[in-house]
């Protein structure tokens, strides 16, 4: 560890504290209709499309119509993305002549998608044509990212209605979002990524001799327009194999600084939108510090563990100053990869500058157990934040039974019915990460598909299942995925995106229609630090008694293993 | 029946979306892109004398005693005896991998063990100067391209490439330390040495 490396990660959290604040106010704007500068530019396209689609975007909906617009969306969504893998042969922009994508890993690749997973059980150059990896693929990075964003705002509005029904409009939220944050943003985005090398051509490859003579096929396609979406949307579906590692996809410590921020920048800003929308911002801030909080001890034990070399080298004669360089780039360094990963798995992004499964035990431990707690360190966009809102409602729910007094959130109270959907949401997770590993495990189609044996093995379908249930999307890699794991893990991810979704929706609409109670020296304030602290612990032990067996069997034991000098 | 309602917004704003997102977005930045940044745009690609020689952002594997080596990498390609198999392919740019080895796996251990040894055999000097081997020389980048080594790696090979070259050691030497880049503003990255840049470098010398 260097002083270096620590100014990176303490410039990086300054630029997303200084971004929390202009961000939440643009995307406050934006949901609220109000004009801005790209609305101005692109305000026509936005009312011809409410009338191509026959949307009134000021008929607001209540949580179930909002919830059936969302399954609906999603629903065509699936069909689109499975037809057009299914059929890309036959459509053009496929100069590298990709044949068709097989039946369950396009089923898998739509689910991935459109859950803002982006798992990717594929190898972008050599499965995708051109055409997919834009129609298909760069459409469901906006639109899913969108419509999470979508989600939290709805959230949102139910916490500040009192005694409505409604709690937004789906289209117009999904249009207004798309077109006046993402899109714009993305733009300037990726015209940066291309100055900094990133390609955009629309050619398959080009064939290069090498100074000694070889032959080199480099794969280029239309990279930097995904690149830039992949990254804010928090979608992490990478043009490459190898993600944001691939020098085509992210060239320089510069592009993967920004990379980093750009994970961010939407979660933060929620968390400010969050705080304007109920009328004090101190609310929103108080997440933010509580997602710092874990964010900060996530990124300093990876960083530290990364930076020791993997001790079996020592012997070998292997200089251990530079740390554990397996499955890392030397443009990046340990801090450059160490801190990726955090943020990448605090969000629900999933893109990776460096190897996950070569990490040493307890570094790879962490993105794991960020995914575990659910993302709700800034989290993906908008998921992030409702996931964030689920664990401050149990805060309060046993900060009320501490004091024998009827929890309340933002003036709302909390009762039993809010308190059985925040449970059915908190707890699918789980069950989905931990039961399918368990069967995975077992059976012979599951343990097949493992690169490694021992503990190891182990961590690799644990990662893999709670990456997908979480719709993070990175991976322990060395997971070659059959039928088996892409319809597993499809419908983990499905879990994982909806049973989390459609509650929280329930949750709003409970809240919209429910009167304000007024702020007495009796109520619980949620906006300092004993909220703070209360809430970081609440996710600590909920993740830490669930998980921490699972863990044991993993990377506990392969680190144990490790220090041991015991292989498998 | 509610549902149904949906249906109409859900598949027309799908289409306008993609269409936006999926092509116009997509293609209008291809065409600017390369209006702007047109040699970024096209994966940066080095011509010497007239003949594209790789990539500026990407790695090639280099071999010979007269050129600085690149680190190890875990591409395959498809095996030209048999298209059935593939083979063990360095610096493949078409299907970038990484080892995905873990940390406790014997596999990963030989690996580096049998690299130690032959990198040793390689520079037999700067063993007997008492370097220890640089790690990112006996271990396998993220994406098997990487175009950069350490400032140590490609010192550590400098008495090999001279004594190739029969150039002087310290005219190599300070080629290499022309060619590190050094941390942004002193401290965004690490300091790296592209290897096809020293090596057109070296060539250019000789």
């Amino acid at each position: 560890m260097s002083v270096t490396g620590w100014t990176t990660i303490l410039v990086f959290f300054l630029t997303i504290v200084v971004l929390a604040r202009p961000v939440g106010g643009v995307l406050t704007r934006v949901l609220a209709g109000e004009r801005t500068l790209p609305s101005r530019i692109l305000g026509p396209l936005e009312r011809a499309f409410y009338r191509l689609s026959g949307v009134n975007p000021d008929e607001e909906q209540s949580w179930s119509q909002y919830a059936l617009a969302v399954l609906a969306f999603k629903l065509v969504c699936f069909v689109a993305v499975y037809l057009i893998l299914r059929l890309q042969a036959h459509l053009p922009l496929n100069p590298a002549g990709q044949a068709a994508v097989a039946p369950d890993l396009a089923y898998n690749t739509a689910i991935s998608f459109l859950t803002n997973t982006n798992w990717q059980s594929y190898a972008g150059e050599t499965t995708m044509s051109h055409l997919s990896q834009m129609l298909a693929l760069t459409v469901q990075n906006f639109v899913s990212a969108a419509a999470g964003i979508a989600v939290a705002a709805a959230v949102i509005r139910g916490f500040t209605r009192r005694e409505a029904g409604t709690i937004g409009n789906f289209w117009a939220d999904l249009t207004r979002l798309t077109l006046y944050v993402l899109l714009p943003a993305c733009v300037v985005l990726a015209l940066f990524f291309v100055w900094q090398g990133v390609p955009q051509s629309l050619s398959g490859v080009v064939d290069a001799t090498t100074l000694e003579g070889a032959h080199q096929t480099i794969a280029l396609g239309p990279v930097a327009s995904q690149e830039a979406i992949k990254m804010l949307g928090t979608n992490g579906g990478g043009f490459f194999n190898t993600n944001s590692a691939h020098p085509f996809e992210n060239p320089d410590a510069l592009t993967n600084f920004v990379q980093m921020v750009c994970i961010f920048a939407l979660g933060a800003g929620l968390t400010n939108m969050f705080g304007r929308m109920v009328g004090n911002e101190r609310q929103g801030w108080a997440i933010f510090a509580a997602m710092s909080v874990l964010f900060m001890v996530g990124a300093g034990i990876l960083y530290w563990s990364e930076s020791h070399a993997n001790p079996a080298f020592a012997a070998l004669g292997v200089d251990p100053i530079q740390g554990n360089m397996e499955g890392k780039e030397v443009r990046f360094g340990i801090v450059g990869s160490a801190l990726f990963a955090a943020v990448t798995t605090d969000a629900s992004c999933g893109a990776v500058n460096a190897m996950h499964e070569s990490f040493l035990p307890l570094g790879g431990m962490v993105p794991l157990v960020n995914m575990m707690l659910g993302e709700i360190i800034f989290g993906g966009v908008g998921s992030g934040l409702y996931g964030f809102i689920l664990f401050a409602i149990i805060a309060v729910f046993m900060a009320g039974l501490m004091v024998g007094r009827t929890p309340e959130y933002l003036g709302k109270k909390i009762e039993a019915r809010e308190l059985k959907m925040t449970m059915l949401a908190v707890l699918c997770l789980p069950l989905v990460m931990l039961g399918f590993t368990a069967l995975a495990v077992v059976v012979g189609p599951g343990t097949s598909a493992l690169s490694a044996a021992g503990p190891h093995g182990f961590s690799e379908a644990l990662y893999a299942y709670t990456s997908a249930a979480a719709n993070n999307g990175s991976a322990f890699s060395g997971l070659t995925a059959n039928p088996f794991w892409n319809v597993t893990l499809g419908i983990g991810m499905m879990i994982g995106r909806f049973f989390v979704i459609v509650p929280v929706l329930a949750i709003a609409g409970a809240m919209a229609v429910k009167k304000n109670v007024p702020t007495t020296s009796g109520t619980f304030p949620t906006d300092g630090g004993l909220f703070i602290g209360l809430v970081t612990g609440v996710i600590l032990i909920v993740g830490g008694l669930t998980f921490l067996p699972a863990l044991a069997l993993g990377p506990i034991v392969e680190h144990l293993s490790m220090l041991r000098g015991i292989f498998s | 029946m509610t549902m149904i309602r949906h249906i109409r917004p859900a598949l027309v704003l799908f289409a306008l979306l993609s269409v936006l997102t999926g092509l116009a977005y997509p293609l209008g930045l291809t065409a600017v892109a390369n209006l702007v940044f047109s040699h970024q745009a096209q994966g940066s690609i080095i011509i010497r004398d007239g003949h594209p020689v790789g990539s500026a952002l990407i790695g090639q594997n280099f071999t010979s005693d007269r050129y600085f080596h690149p680190r190890p990498s875990a591409t395959s390609g498809v095996d030209p005896a048999d298209p059935s198999k593939s083979v063990p392919t360095p610096y493949n740019a078409a299907a970038s991998v990484g080892s995905n080895l873990g940390p406790t796996s014997r596999a990963l251990v030989a690996r580096v063990s049998a690299g130690a040894v032959a990198i040793g055999a390689d520079n037999p000097d700067a063993i007997r100067e008492g370097w220890k081997i640089p790690a990112d020389l006996v271990t396998t980048s993220a994406s098997g391209l990487d175009p950069d080594i350490s400032p140590e790696a490609a010192f550590f090979q400098v008495r090999r490439v001279a004594l190739a070259r029969h150039l002087p050691e310290m005219r190599v030497r300070g080629l290499v330390v022309q060619m590190i880049r050094q941390p942004m503003m002193g401290w965004l990255g690490e300091p790296h040495v592209n290897v096809l840049a020293l090596n057109l470098a070296l060539d250019a010398v000789q």
